[in-house]
Parts: structure tokens; sequence; C-alpha cells
């Protein structure tokens, strides 16, 4: 909302500082996003006469200008084609500072010689001062212009712009924003009652106005006037309209906006020759039926948007934009003016379903007060007759089904300073209150009171609305800062937290960069990245995705993963790991999805040595699977590793995560087809493990394990076993020895002298009692149960 | 002392130092710690002397053998230092060469930030509690005091999942802010509360250098009899003081979210220009940090909460904001780019 500042000082007499006031708008709650001064730079320019235009003797396309200054009479060489004798002119002397009409930038004018004729100063274009782009020809002045008067005096003007919140329709009009203004310098501003004469015929025997959707359309307010002449607006209206962001177009089009500036209530001027039968019915739409609105587009209605309609069809999309079939043109002599209230959220519906919002929408949807309909309705009527002529008929009609009194708010006083730790006194409060317009009556006891807001105040209906009010016109930096001391709740520990952040720094430690990717990603990229023609798990579908690249929820970290490493990949050509933590969006039937907290890492060998005292690092299936085993181990978590059949990895070489027979995730090398899918040209390990279900594991409480009181005894095996047999075949018989109580597998050996088809697997031992110290005796004795166990189960034999 | 052995000690020191070499230092341990040495003459000796003489000396010898031995390990270990000085003069390493890598990873600047925020949180008795990003546009917007088609809505262009309606009609939608939780936490728990909320929100807005379809907020509530707003302001300037520092001026000034009631917008003083207004603060001289505000009546009794003998107050900030402004970053989509040469910087 842009707020000419001289518009304010209409309503409010006593002086003030704009920029105090907006510092004040702002703290209060309506931001003044920015402040324009019109003619701020405009030193040395003032109002000139033209007195005489002759031929320039060196240049057919120049004119040499005499021009009356007030004070000075000088030659001025020009250019512009509309200059003539008898303007009154903006003239720049020599010194002014002033946009030239060529650059865009700011100059300061020097004395020049314009083809042999010495120009002394300028006559301004509306682009040179600032006003607008127009170069083509000067700004011409109203012959009433002073002559001599310095331009800002005679036409600067300074404008804010407002930043009004959804609450405040009131702040979306010049008086509304005087009121607050007032109330914020402790003045009271000065407003006028609008009224009109209406002479001639009834209203009521010449309209005829029938509300069929009383509940859309609470008031339904008009005015006619015949006899008018439409012609270009008064040069103060135009100028208003302009600061205030809007474009002139006829004396009656103008009044409708300038009135809804002034009074924030929104206007319409049918033609009313073309309103068929002299009928207005505000009724829902038909179906599908087309309308072209003001702005020439055709719209498709629906019945759930109010019309406002003539005796044959729709005139008018209510609240929200007229109709080119009504519209008052150059021909135009009676119009009929309407001020009427809908529905705010009927007027919301139907601007949001057409994509369409004018200043009107704007203004009924933030719950227009329905008693400013017939003030603006009045106001209007008048400045039109002031200023297109014409007689209007009297009285109004004034159909107002949904308009209700005004309440009044009941308050404690005690509960203003309960609720804002301030300390108010009663005065305080209540003076507060008046100077926003509210009027307040005593209640049952010394603490009650009553306060009825001013009409255009349609936001405070509740105490603890009363309560900002006070707080944001006293200013909330009279509130105190106050530590919250009260008792700290009951805290329910949060596991999740702890584990998360213990994962991601052990994964730092490990060289891997966090990643964050989209909640979104595509059905198709779901595809690639899980080798799954068709998708196992459905994903959510957005209604209306930004890109067909995020159509659809993730249900898996999967495409993210890949895609980054690839991307990255084409820059990095040293070992690359990533990973990420995040959830994942897997549908339910009936409620929310669900939203499993999943981490995913991938990593790369490096493709180049990079250091020059280290080989370049290369990973593979192991490298993946020890870091895995490292990160569960730092949330002391042991798991089983199984072969698994993950179509996005490389068959065999993967592995299922499991604890206690709960799947946790699966781990392995990155499926051919998948790499190829997404363009990686190497060998990469991803890992995924679900969170929420590893987080119960990773609860167990830790218990003590006396360190050792006797020495441990060590022996290394290489036992000879067929290609087959496993390392956790040779671990499950191992485990069967309590006295074992470490086993290392340090070497694996195929070639000769052992046979085609077989291996060596060489282990370290340890043993260990918690009773004594074992002689080499009792662990040759094991060792020889173990090693028959050995030969009888897996046919292992000892490596001599 | 015994006689023997304190002028044995004195001379033994005396020749130790003028030890040079290994050569000398091998004669300096015969002589004095070898089989023929006057220490373990001594020692042997103890057997003919009387008892108590023997305790005595014995511990004094045993002590003087002690001693020597360290003295030993600490020349050798001296002239080891200096012998491969000499004998590598020439190939001393250069010690600017790189060390070996240790490569360690980085924590997303988001994340790095929501942990800062959620150590200040806590320590303030704020609990940390998360929720889901799927929302019902129940908790989204009309618990919240946000009914359908207000205007309030238009601010939070919202991304609705194709899915059909909950049992009680409820449409299901990305949440737009992480509010949803006031009430759902309101739902489970009776006050006293004191949570914050971390986590990730979806807005229909095109995407630029500067607006970003998915962020972060860190949501606050406090709930309690006698919460007051003066409460609220010491609360976010506490944490302001040591999120920002002391030296940040902050700045409460009046807003408007459905939500709340009084509404509140916390800046604090731009840190480039200290308030005299610039590029960055867009002239203003403040930095717009979060929205709050005391929680509005009908929010609290759409989380089953008396707002007759409950008050409390809420605050919602948005994460990506900060970063961008700690670090300078001029685009806010790097943070989902997942570029390393982005990520590796914090």
């Amino acid at each position: 909302m842009k707020v000419p500042v001289s518009w304010l000082r209409e309503y409010i007499k006593e002086p003030f500082d704009s920029d105090d006031v907006a510092r004040r708008l702002t703290m209060a709650g309506t931001e003044v996003a920015g402040i324009e001064r019109i003619g701020s730079s405009w030193e040395g320019v003032s109002v000139g006469l033209v007195l005489e235009v002759k031929p320039h003797p060196n240049a057919d396309r120049l004119r040499l200008v005499t021009v009356d200054a007030g004070s000075s009479r000088n030659e001025v060489v020009c250019g512009a084609p509309n200059v003539a004798a008898g303007q009154k002119i903006a003239y720049a002397r020599i010194g002014a500072c002033l946009i030239d009409g060529h650059t865009g930038q700011t100059a300061v004018l020097k004395p020049a010689k314009i083809r042999g004729v010495v120009s002394e100063g300028m006559v301004c274009s509306e682009k040179e001062l600032g006003l607008s782009d127009d170069h083509e020809g000067i700004l011409v002045l109203p012959e009433s212009a002073p002559l001599g008067m310095p331009l800002s005096d005679y036409m600067g003007e300074t404008v804010f712009d407002l930043e009004v919140t959804p609450n405040r329709p009131d702040m979306l009009s010049i008086l509304g924003v005087a009121c607050e203004t007032a109330a914020l310098l402790g003045v009271s501003p000065v407003i006028p009652e609008p009224e009109f004469c209406g002479g001639g015929e009834a209203i009521e025997r010449l309209v005829d106005v029938s509300i069929e959707a009383p509940d859309l359309c609470l008031r339904y307010s008009a005015s006619l006037v015949r006899g008018i002449v439409i012609k270009e607006s008064p040069d103060w209206l135009k100028n208003r309209l302009v600061n205030a962001g809007m474009r002139p177009i006829n004396n009656v089009v103008d009044v409708t906006n300038y009135v809804m500036l002034e009074y924030g209530q929104p206007l319409h001027a049918f033609d009313f020759n073309n309103v068929e039968e002299h009928r207005i019915v505000v009724r829902r739409a038909e179906e599908g039926c087309p309308f072209i609105t003001l702005d020439g587009v055709e719209r498709k209605l629906s019945s759930d948007m109010l019309m406002i309609c003539d005796g044959k069809g729709p005139v008018a999309i209510a609240g929200v934009m007229g109709g080119e079939n009504s519209e008052v043109t150059p021909e135009t002599t009676e119009v009929l003016l309407e001020s009427a209230s809908f529905l705010p959220a009927s007027v919301h519906f139907t601007g949001s379903r057409l994509g369409l919002t004018s200043a009107a929408s704007q203004r009924f949807e933030r719950g227009l007060s329905p008693h400013l309909a017939l003030k603006a309705l009045k106001r209007a009527t008048s400045l039109i007759v002031e200023l297109a002529g014409g007689t209007p008929a009297k009285g109004v009609i004034d159909e107002k089904p949904g308009l209700k009194p005004l309440i009044s708010v009941p308050v404690r006083l005690s509960r203003v300073n309960h609720l804002l730790g301030a300390s108010y006194t009663r005065e305080e409060i209540v003076s507060t209150l008046e100077l926003l317009g509210c009027e307040i009556t005593p209640g049952s006891s010394q603490d009650d009171i009553f306060v009825k807001p001013p009409y255009w105040r349609s936001d405070i209906n509740l105490e603890q609305d009363v309560i900002e009010e006070v707080a944001r016109i006293r200013g909330y930096d009279t509130i105190p800062l106050n530590m919250l001391d009260k008792a700290i709740p009951n805290q329910t520990p949060n596991p999740m937290l702890g584990l998360k952040r213990q994962m991601r720094q052990t994964l730092i430690g490990l060289g891997f960069n966090e990643l964050q990717s989209w909640a979104m990603t595509s059905t198709a990229m779901l595809k690639k990245a899980l080798n799954q023609p068709e998708l196992s798990i459905s994903p959510l579908q957005l209604k209306k995705p930004m890109t067909v690249e995020q159509e659809c929820l993730r249900t898996s970290l999967r495409p993210a993963l890949v895609s980054s490493l690839a991307s990255n990949r084409r820059f990095e050509e040293g070992a690359i790991r990533l990973f990420e933590l995040g959830a994942v969006y897997l549908p339910r039937e009936g409620d929310l999805p669900d939203e499993p907290q999943m981490l995913g890492g991938i990593i790369t060998s490096s493709c180049i040595k990079q250091h020059w005292n280290m080989q370049p690092e290369k990973v593979d299936f192991f490298t993946l699977k020890g870091i895995v085993e490292a990160l569960l181990g730092s949330v002391g978590v042991k798991a089983e590793y199984l072969p698994s059949a993950d179509g996005g990895l490389k068959p065999g070489v993967q592995a299922a995560i499991l604890i206690d027979g709960n799947r946790l995730g699966v781990l392995g090398e990155l499926h051919p087809d998948v790499c190829r899918a997404v363009e990686i040209e190497e060998s990469a390990f991803l890992f995924e493990l679900n969170i929420t279900t590893l987080l119960p594991f990773t609860l167990a409480e830790k218990s003590y394990c006396p360190v050792p009181k006797y020495p441990a005894v060590l022996r290394d095996i290489a036992l000879v076993v067929e290609n087959s047999v496993t390392h956790a075949q040779i671990m499950d018989i191992l485990a069967g020895y309590p006295l074992v109580v470490d086993s290392k597998l340090f070497d694996i050996y195929a070639g000769k002298p052992v046979p085609d088809g077989y291996k060596s697997m060489a282990y370290r031992l340890t043993f260990l009692s918690e009773k004594k110290t074992l002689t080499d005796d009792a662990v040759d004795k094991v060792l020889g149960q173990i090693l028959s166990r050995l030969e009888k189960q897996l046919g292992a034999v000892l490596r001599r | 002392m015994n006689q023997q052995l304190d002028p044995l000690k004195t001379e033994a020191l005396a020749a130790l130092d003028a030890v040079t070499n290994r050569e000398q230092l091998d004669s300096w341990r015969v002589k004095y710690l070898g089989k023929k040495s006057a220490i373990l003459a001594v020692l042997k000796s103890l057997g003919s002397l009387p008892v108590e003489e023997r305790k005595v000396v014995g511990a004094q010898a045993n002590q003087l053998k002690n001693a020597f031995e360290g003295l030993l390990k600490e020349k050798e270990a001296c002239l080891a230092g200096s012998a491969s000085g000499q004998q590598s003069s020439g190939v001393l390493p250069d010690i600017t060469l790189p060390g070996k890598p240790v490569n360690l990873g980085h924590i997303h600047p988001i994340t790095r930030v929501m942990y800062e925020l959620g150590e200040i949180f806590t320590s303030m008795g704020f609990e940390i509690v998360e929720g889901p990003e799927v929302e019902w546009d129940y908790y989204n917007f009309e618990a919240l005091n946000i009914p359908k088609e207000h205007p309030a809505r238009d601010s939070m262009q919202t991304f609705w999942v194709d899915a059909p309606p909950s049992e009680k009609g409820w449409e299901m939608l990305l949440r737009t802010h992480t509010s949803p939780m006031q009430i759902r936490v309101m739902e489970k728990q009776k006050p006293p509360l004191r949570i914050v909320v971390p986590g990730r929100v979806f807005r229909y807005e095109a995407t630029d250098a500067t607006h970003i379809h998915m962020f972060h907020q860190i949501e606050g509530l406090a709930i309690d009899k006698g919460i007051t707003m003066a409460d609220l302001k010491g609360s976010l300037y506490e944490f302001s003081r040591r999120f920002f520092g002391p030296d940040r001026r902050v700045r409460f000034r009046c807003d408007f979210f459905p939500f709340v009631e009084p509404g509140v917008e916390m800046a604090v003083e731009c840190a480039i220009c200290r308030g005299s207004g610039c590029r960055l603060c867009g002239q203003s001289g403040w930095i717009e940090i979060l929205g709050a505000g005391m929680v509005h009546p009908r929010v609290l009794e759409a989380g089953g909460i008396d707002p007759e003998e409950y008050s409390g107050f809420a605050f919602g900030m948005g994460i990506e904001r900060i970063p961008l402004l700690r670090y300078g970053i001029d685009d806010i989509r790097l943070f989902y780019s997942n570029d390393l040469r982005f990520l590796r910087q914090f």
C-alpha cells in the first residue's frame, strides 16, 4: 500500500516528521518497507512560464525558448516538440541536479552552448525529474502553478510503501493509516463525515437490487448519478492516484479508486444504461458460464463463485473484478455506483480459483468491515457529482443481510499485565485504547471493561486482540525483558537425536561429507537408482509438482547418493565419500506416510595418486564393510551380514545387515546397470541403514567386564580348507570354546603348495581364563579339540 | 651416607659428565656398574655387616645403583640423538612436506547451525522434539487458527500430496512450517511445556538465489501458568546474546501470525553496518531473525489446553538465513546442490 504523506496530513493537523512516523508504524506492526521522496532532488527546479518560442538558427529540430522563471528571464535551447508559449513548465537553472534523459544517470546541469547558442538552463521532461520514463516531451504544469515556486514545494511528495499484514484491512486505506498514525503520535485525527445531496427521483424506483446469496453478500449499497460527463480527472486527483501507485483513467473510475484508497472500501461503477432491466441480482454463478472481465480475459465461472448480475446475466465477479459488458466508457452518462461487502472467504476462494487478485479482492479477503460500505458510497457519490456533474437519485440502496452491530470485547484489566508482564496503569490502558478510537465502558467490577473497537477495526474480537493493541501502541519496548524463571518441565529423553549425532560424527571422522537432498524425486530416478523396472514401493505423488524431476516423495536415499556421486566426479579426482541422514516417505493405507530415518553412504576409490608418500586409496566391498562395522560399533552394535539379493547392488557382492533377525539395511557394490543409468564410470560401494530400526539396539546398557587378571596365550594356526568354506563357519566353531576370547583372521593364501580348490586361512587365537594362568599343556589340549572339530565339520587341515 | 658411597657418587657423576662418546660411556658403565665396580663390592660385602647397618647400607647402595642406571640411560639417549644429528646432517627431512593426509569429512552447514541452536535452547530448558514432514492440513493450518480461504495461507503456498483424505476429512500436505508440532505436542503432553522443533519445511515458491521450496526451521514453544510476553522477550534476547553475541542489539516489533497474539518479530542489528543501513539489510539496519508471539487462545484450545489457566509463547525461525549471512553465501540453492566444493568449506 502506497501512502502519500500529504494525504495523511489532511486528517492529522498536528505537524509530524515522516521518518519518525515511518519508524513508529513499522514498530507497531505495519512495516514501512520503503520511503519514496518525490522531488527531494529538485534543487534548482522551479515553476516557469514559457514567454516565447523561436526557431533555433542552426538546427531544425531545436527551438529557443524564453522562460520567465519568476525572478529572471532565461533563454533555453529546447528540443521538445510540445513546448509552446503560455505554458507553465518545470524550469531547471544551471547547477540543478537532473536525470539525463538518455543515459538515466544523475548529472549536474552545466552551462552549455548548443549548436552555437548558449542555453541558460533546461525545460524538464518527466524523466529528467524522475517522475516517469516519459522523455517524449516536456512536463506541462497546470496554469494555476505559482510562478517561481520551487517545484518540490509545488509537487514534491513523500510516499510510504507499507507492507500490510493479512489481519489489517484498515491499513489498506489512507484513513486507516491516518488513524493508526494519530494513535501512535498521541493525537486525534480529523475525519469528515461524508454526505451527498440527492435530488430527483428516489433510487428505489429506478433500480431494483436483490441479494439471492445472503450467506456470501453481507451488504450491498448503491447510488445512482445521472447526467454526468466523463472526462479527465483534475490534476490533484491524478497526482494522488499516481503517487499511490494507480493509473488515472477517467473522472468516474478515478473517483472509485480514490475513495477505495481513502476508505479501503472497493467501489464499482456500472454504466447504468448497460445494466439490463436496471436490475442487480447478487447470486452464485452458473457452472461453466464464461465471463469477460475488465482486463479483457475470458474466465470460466463455477457455481460456488458469487456474481453481480443484471436482468440478463453477470456484470461483475463480486469483490474481484468488473465485467467488460458494463464498463464505464467515455459515452457513459449514468452510473450506478456499487459499494458492497462480501464474505472474505468467498472472495478469496473465487480470486484464487481464477488466479485473479485485484486491489478490491485484497481488501475484501482481509475481512473488510461491512460498516464501511455506506460511508464510502456517500463519499464517492459526492465526489462524482463534484467532478463529473450530474444529479444523484434520491437516497441509496442499502441491503444488509450480513451487517452485524459492532461488538464490545470484555477485557479484564489485570489480564493485560498478566499476559504482557508489563505494569501499565488503568489510565494508560484506557487512554491507549481511546486513542485508537475504541469506546470504553465500565464492566461489572473495577477490573472489567468493555472495549468497542471503531468500525474499521474488524480484526479486534478477543481480549487477547485488545491486549496486543495496548502493547503495540505503547511500544513493545515498554515491556521488560525477563528470563524464564519457571521450573524446567520434565523432559523425555529422545535417544534418536543422540544416535543421529553420533553417527554423523563417526562418518565425518571416516572422511564422509554430509549431503542434504531434496525430499522430492521422480519415479524415473527411483527406478534407475534402485534398478527396479517396476518400483516395489510406489512413492507418494505431489498434486502439483514444480518439475517432473520432483514429482514424488523419496522412498530411498539412493537417487540422491548416486547422482551426487556422478555430479561430483566431474571435478573431483580423489576418493569420494558421501552420506545423507534423513527421512524417506513410505506410503501407508489411510494414514500419513511412515517416515523412517535412513542413513545412506557411498564410497569410491581415488582416480589419481594424490600424495607424495601414500598410494591412491582403493576401496572395495571390505572397505565398505569395515566402515559399516565401525559405524555400528560406534553406537555399540555388532551386526550380522548375510547374503542378500538387492537389485540395485551387484549380485554376490552385497550383504544384508541384520541384528537379532531384524534387517537394518544393506551394503554392497553398486550394480553396473545402476552405474550405467546414472553415468558412474567406476566401482562404487553403497550402504543403507534404517536408523529407526537400529535405535532400540543402541540403547542396551553396557556392563563392565573385568580386566583379565591372568596372562593371555596366543597361538597362530593356518587352516587349509576348501574354497567353499566361509570365515563365518570357522568363527561359529571357535565361538564354542569359551577359552578362545579372540580370533583374528590375519591371512588368506591360495596357490602352491596349497592344492587347487583349497585356501589357507591363518588365524591368531587368544586363549584366556578368568580363573588361572593357562599352561601350555592346557592350551594345547583345547587347541587339539578345536582342530579336530574343524577337521570333522569343515575338513580343515592344519597347515604345517 | 656410607663413607665409601658418597665420594663414589661425586666421582662417578664427574666422570659421566666428561663422557662424549659410546666407548667412553661403555668404560664408564664397566667401571661404575660392572662386576668389579665399587657398588657391587659394597653390595657383596653386606653379609659381613651387622644387621642394623646392613639395612641402611644396603638401601643406600641400591639407591645409588638405580641412580647410576638411570643416568646411564639418559646419557645413552643423549649420545644417540647427537649421533644421528651428526651423521644425517645433509639428509634432514624436509619438514615442509605435507603430512600424510587424514581425510575428515564435513558436516552440512545446516546441520551444524541446527546443532548450535539446539544446544543453546537445550541449555535453556527446552527439549528437542521432531515431527512428521508430511502432515495433515488440520495440524498445519486449521488447528493453528488459519482457516480455509484465509489470506495468511497465501504466504505459505502449499505442496499438496496426491493421497486420499483421512477419515476426518483432513488433506495431506508437506508441512509449510514446523508449527504443526505445537499442536501435536500439546495433544500428547500436559503443560508445563518447553520444546524446540527443528525440521524441514516446504513452500510452493519459485526458486532463485534467495528463495527455495524446501528449507529448515526451528520452532519453539513454552507453556506454563503465568508465562508473559516479558518472558518471551527475555528468552529470545538471551538466545540472541548467545548465538549472535552480546554486542548485537535486538529489536522486537509487532507483527502478525495467525497462531499468536500479540505477534512479534525479532530482528538483530545488521552485522555489516551495525544499524546504519546497508545493502545486506535493505538499508534498515536490522536483520529479521524470527517470528514469535504469545500463543493464540484458539491454538491452546485446539491443543486441549485451557487458555484461562495457561499461557505461553512460541517462535519460529528460518535456518538457511543464518549461514547465508554468517558465511556470506550468495545463493541459497547451494545448500542443496550436494557440491563438494561447497560442502567442504564448512
